[in-house]
């Protein structure tokens, strides 16, 4: 934000960044080689619903869309007011799964929404707890995610994740933001 | 970015006019200084100190006379969640969380700097309002750290406490000290201009102070007016926050006295001003705008967001 902007109180809101969700896929296959991380096929987008009839009409149209295609997706709202939509599929397919969610950001984007996304979170197991690669939106970066029971985190195997998709994908750098997403869906 | 929210000018000229003002204050009122420069420097010196520690220690003074503590995520997971999430949806720096226990529901910002600033909530604020509304009034917190205002608002009083040490200075000088005993010349002519100078300045600083300080409240009531607006913008939920506002103004005046006038000092920084009951205020000397015209910009930002589907 400028300096006038600071000065007049004008803050605007931010417009999300969508190009760095495609570089998952090959991103992906790396972390499979190097930690046996594969995709489990569920991915969500995380919104902030703003209200009036807008809203509900653009959201309307994006459901619509995830149906047309056959996949299964579920909606949900968590604690904080957020919603998400999940994309499922089966066999895991990293390919079609961002597409979807492309075409959700996409559809919330071009009504005016972009400013309500939040993340997209997209999960990884190795056969045990399955973790998470999440995508900021707003500064078009990613960081990984691995919940433990209650409310803690494993922040080695994060760093761990972190430091193996270095090359492969846009790392958030500021681990301020890596903030935790205790049960979005599929974790 | 297609967005669906107009651009508020009429607000943005409104500020940039009283910023404006006081600036033109400001120029007028060195000029005047220039004449007293000798024993002023000192005062300046130390009104200008005095100021720049409370900018600077801003985070820690108002926390400590809050009685707020900063509180980890472990400790405080709910709140450190809708932090977090604002954050992230407006692209700023976390700053740190702090929680106050008084029952008087209320949040405030402050911090000289996004980076180093602090978002504190009462944990009579945590008890009152849902999570939707909680979201609104952090929402609104965050942009005045984003906004600078501790800075803002720190620089436009700075004004205010010169002018008003000043007058001081001058009243105390002409009481003590006798005007126009100083040019001791024998020059009858030099010593009626001396006075006359030195009544005009401390006329000029009084004037200087009461023009500042309206000018002061009324950037002020701009800024809460900026940080709703912003607020709104953020979480596209602008009627949350007008119920939060209605919320807790109604619950204000049912606190027992005592605690408000305590907090009352702190109400540049708080969300919804915090006054005792009984106690009218014009509205030109106001830190915060009146419900009314509040819930009116957020009424019109709903209105904005219902529009063409």
């Amino acid at each position: 934000m400028g300096f006038l902007d600071a000065l007049l109180g004008r803050s605007k809101p931010v417009p999300p960044n969508l190009d760095q969700l495609f570089a998952l896929p090959a991103a992906a296959v790396t972390l499979q080689v190097a930690s046996d991380l594969r995709p489990t096929g569920i991915g969500s987008v995380c919104f902030k619903a703003a209200e009036g009839a807008p809203f509900a009409g653009i959201r309307a149209q994006v459901e619509q869309l995830l149906a047309l295609d056959g996949g299964r997706y579920t909606e949900q709202t968590d604690d904080y007011g957020f919603t998400w939509l999940v994309r499922h599929t089966d066999p895991p397919d990293l390919e079609t799964l961002v597409t979807d969610l492309h075409a959700v950001n996409s559809g919330l984007l071009d009504a005016g929404f972009g400013s309500a996304l939040l993340c997209t979170v997209i999960c990884f197991t190795a056969g045990t707890r399955p973790m998470a690669l999440v995508y900021l939106y707003k500064r078009g970066t990613w960081y990984p995610f691995a919940p433990l029971d209650g409310q803690r985190r494993d922040n080695a195997r994060e760093l761990q994740v972190g430091a193996v998709l270095g090359s492969d994908l846009r790392m958030e750098p500021d681990p301020s933001r890596w903030f935790p997403l205790y049960g979005a869906p599929g974790l | 970015m297609k967005s669906r929210f107009a651009p508020d000018r009429g607000l943005s000229l409104r500020m940039l006019v009283t910023s404006f003002l006081l600036g033109l204050l400001y120029v007028v009122f060195t000029a005047v200084l220039i004449v007293l420069i000798k024993s002023a420097v000192l005062a300046i010196l130390v009104a200008g100190g005095l100021l720049f520690a409370q900018y600077w220690f801003s985070d820690r003074i108002a926390l400590y006379a809050m009685n707020g503590h900063v509180v980890t995520a472990a400790e405080a997971p709910e709140l450190h969640g809708v932090v977090d999430r604002l954050c992230a949806l407006a692209d700023v720096p976390k700053p740190a969380v702090a929680i106050a226990d008084s029952d008087v529901p209320n949040a405030f910002a402050t911090g000289r700097s996004p980076r180093s600033a602090v978002v504190c909530a009462t944990t009579g604020l945590l008890r009152r309002l849902d999570a939707d509304e909680l979201e609104g009034v952090l929402a609104h917190e965050l942009s005045h750290i984003a906004h600078r205002d501790v800075a803002v608002m720190t620089v436009a009083s700075f004004l205010g406490v010169l002018a008003g040490l000043i007058t001081r200075f001058g009243l105390y000088a002409g009481l003590y000290g006798g005007f126009g005993q100083r040019s001791g010349d024998g020059d009858g002519d030099g010593e009626d201009s001396t006075a006359l100078v030195f009544v005009a300045v401390v006329a000029v600083s009084a004037v200087v102070y009461g023009i500042s300080f309206v000018l002061t409240r009324s950037l002020s009531r701009y800024r809460e007016l900026a940080a709703d607006r912003a607020a709104a913008l953020l979480t596209g939920r602008p009627s949350v926050l007008a119920a939060a506002l209605t919320k807790l103004s109604a619950e204000m005046a049912q606190i027992p006295t005592q605690d408000l006038r305590h907090a009352e000092p702190f109400n540049a920084f708080f969300f919804a001003p915090a006054l005792a009951p009984g106690f009218s205020l014009s509205s030109v000397f106001s830190t915060h705008p009146s419900l009314t015209q509040r819930l009116e910009q957020l009424a019109e930002l709903s209105v904005q967001l219902g529009r063409g589907a």
